[in-house]
């Protein structure tokens, strides 16, 4: 693997950013956008009980912003081909001497900059509307945000060989592949709340799940629930290599078929 | 024009099969591309040409059949062999909202191009464009796009370079220039060239060799003047309307072999 290719790769993708203003504001708009309703809506109900309801905030809100590293870091991997897709540069791309591997590599740096971009925002605005403390999770934050980033990438990669292998049609699961496992990885409640009950051994199954539950520990106890975290570890080795043979497999079928030149210049 | 003695072959195709749906795009089709040769691959629409490039690009997987550059197996080898080739088309283009040096750059960092920005420079002024430097990529017309693209191929001196339709949709001006700039390329590099076009100038004025291809098969090759003369034919743009019309052409030369004792 040569970093040279990886760093020529993102330096694409900063050029890209940093040309298009509109790319840059599409990283922070709709999180801003989710995050002051759910802020609002939060305190309301804050105001018209009584109880446990300032620990929920911080759930909520810490929730909203550990989803988004998922979305963004899923997003990182799926837009970055797409952008290649869109502008007839994928062939450009393919024929050059860049491995898959060095393809993917820079697709997850875009990913990780694009999550540091939209969390030091979201985190910015939790603060100064919602006096909400993002580093409230102290240290654990680091291994959560990990396992949500390499979560993501493995979304990302099963989104791009979905569009291999449906070509331009299939855009949309770029953006909705994360939404299917949304209800079942306990971002917004716990795994308890899932019902039927025998739905909770899937929400087990996936990675986010552990640290969604893991965030909830360490807020409510101020624990690090390592069990919680070698398990997101564990099962996202097993995911992105998965994701990772899928990905390889679709991108070898559609060479086989040669789908990959008819989809590029379409 | 030039007409280089063939040498060390850079690009061998050999029994090339490419089904699609049990159709044959290409058909146990062999090609041999020497250094400092340019080698035209010609046919109508749907005779095989892009798929031929296609997998000669490693994009496609051929069915069944080997693929060898710098007499090594491409598969196998293929980021060493890309390294050492590029390649061009009129239906690819670059991100177009970076600005020409920055497509460039990137692409000279993807190719680990020694000094990358006196390469840039030098690209674009034997392109004539050096003021298009700071343009930006999408706001450029077609001929301008295709200099940039053909930068973009250049910057790692490639000993082998894949032209798709250089001059398709441009001016005969352009056109022109870009015949000029790839004998010149040749001549500077001694790169071989496959070139596909289905402007028969381009042909006549670019390539050494010609390979006519009609439903993935090779049905004449031979040298533009040798074809003409060949077929009986005024014009090489008659050989191709016959091939492509009829799907053979009668070989006179090889009609007087047989007949001769």
């Amino acid at each position: 693997m040569s970093l040279h290719v990886i760093q020529a790769l993102v330096l694409r993708y900063l050029f890209l950013y940093t040309r298009s203003p509109m790319r840059l504001i599409e990283l922070i708009f709709w999180p801003v956008v989710e995050l002051v309703i759910w802020g609002y809506l939060t305190l309301f109900i804050q105001e018209n009980t009584t109880g446990d309801f300032p620990r929920i905030i911080v759930f909520l809100l810490g929730a909203m912003i550990l989803w988004d590293v998922i979305f963004r870091a899923q997003q990182g991997v799926a837009i970055s081909f797409l952008e290649d897709v869109w502008t007839r540069n994928l062939l450009n791309v393919f024929v050059a001497p860049v491995r898959t591997v060095e393809y993917l590599a820079a697709t997850f740096c875009v990913g990780f900059l694009r999550i540091l971009v939209t969390v030091t925002v979201l985190g910015l605005v939790a603060g100064l509307m919602y006096a909400f403390n993002i580093f409230t999770l102290g240290w654990a934050l680091l291994p959560f945000f990990m396992n949500l980033m390499v979560s993501g990438w493995a979304l990302g990669m099963i989104s791009t060989a979905l569009i291999l292998r449906w070509g331009q049609a299939a855009e949309s699961l770029a953006w909705a592949v994360p939404f299917f496992i949304q209800p079942f990885i306990a971002v917004f409640y716990p795994v308890s709340a899932i019902k039927p009950e025998w739905v909770q051994t899937i929400s087990w199954a996936l990675p986010p799940t552990h640290v969604f539950e893991g965030m909830r520990e360490v807020l409510k106890t101020g624990v690090f629930a390592w069990d919680k975290f070698f398990w997101a570890a564990g099962l996202n080795i097993i995911f992105l290599t998965a994701a990772g043979m899928v990905f390889f497999y679709m991108l070898t079928l559609t060479r086989r078929r040669g789908l990959l030149t008819k989809f590029a210049t379409q | 024009m030039p007409s280089p003695i063939p040498s060390e072959v850079i690009l061998e195709a050999r029994d090339l099969t490419r089904e699609f749906d049990g159709v044959k795009a290409l058909d146990k089709f062999s090609l041999k591309l020497h250094r400092g040769q340019v080698l035209g691959l010609l046919g109508a629409n749907g005779a095989g040409k892009t798929t031929a490039m296609n997998c000669m690009l490693g994009l496609t997987l051929p069915t069944s059949g080997g693929l060898y550059a710098f007499g090594k197996e491409l598969q196998s080898h293929r980021i060493e062999i890309l390294r050492r080739a590029n390649f061009s088309s009129a239906y690819t283009a670059l991100p177009a909202n970076l600005l020409v040096w920055q497509n460039l750059l990137v692409f000279a960092k993807i190719y680990r191009v020694p000094k990358p920005k006196e390469r840039i420079a030098e690209l674009l002024e034997m392109m004539e464009i050096t003021h298009l430097h700071k343009r930006v990529t999408g706001q450029l017309s077609a001929g301008e796009s295709t200099r940039v693209n053909l930068c973009k191929a250049l910057l790692n001196k490639p000993e082998l370079l894949l032209l798709d339709e250089p001059t398709a949709s441009l001016d005969p001006d352009i056109a022109d220039k870009v015949r000029k700039i790839v004998l010149r390329i040749r001549s500077e590099l001694n790169c071989g060239i496959l070139y596909t076009s289905h402007n028969m100038k381009d042909i006549e004025e670019v390539c050494d060799h010609l390979m006519f291809l009609h439903k993935g098969k090779v049905v004449m090759e031979g040298t533009p003047k040798d074809i003409v003369e060949r077929s009986s034919s005024s014009t090489l743009e008659d050989v191709f309307i016959k091939i492509a019309r009829d799907g053979e052409i009668v070989d006179e030369t090889a009609k007087k072999e047989e007949v001769a004792p």
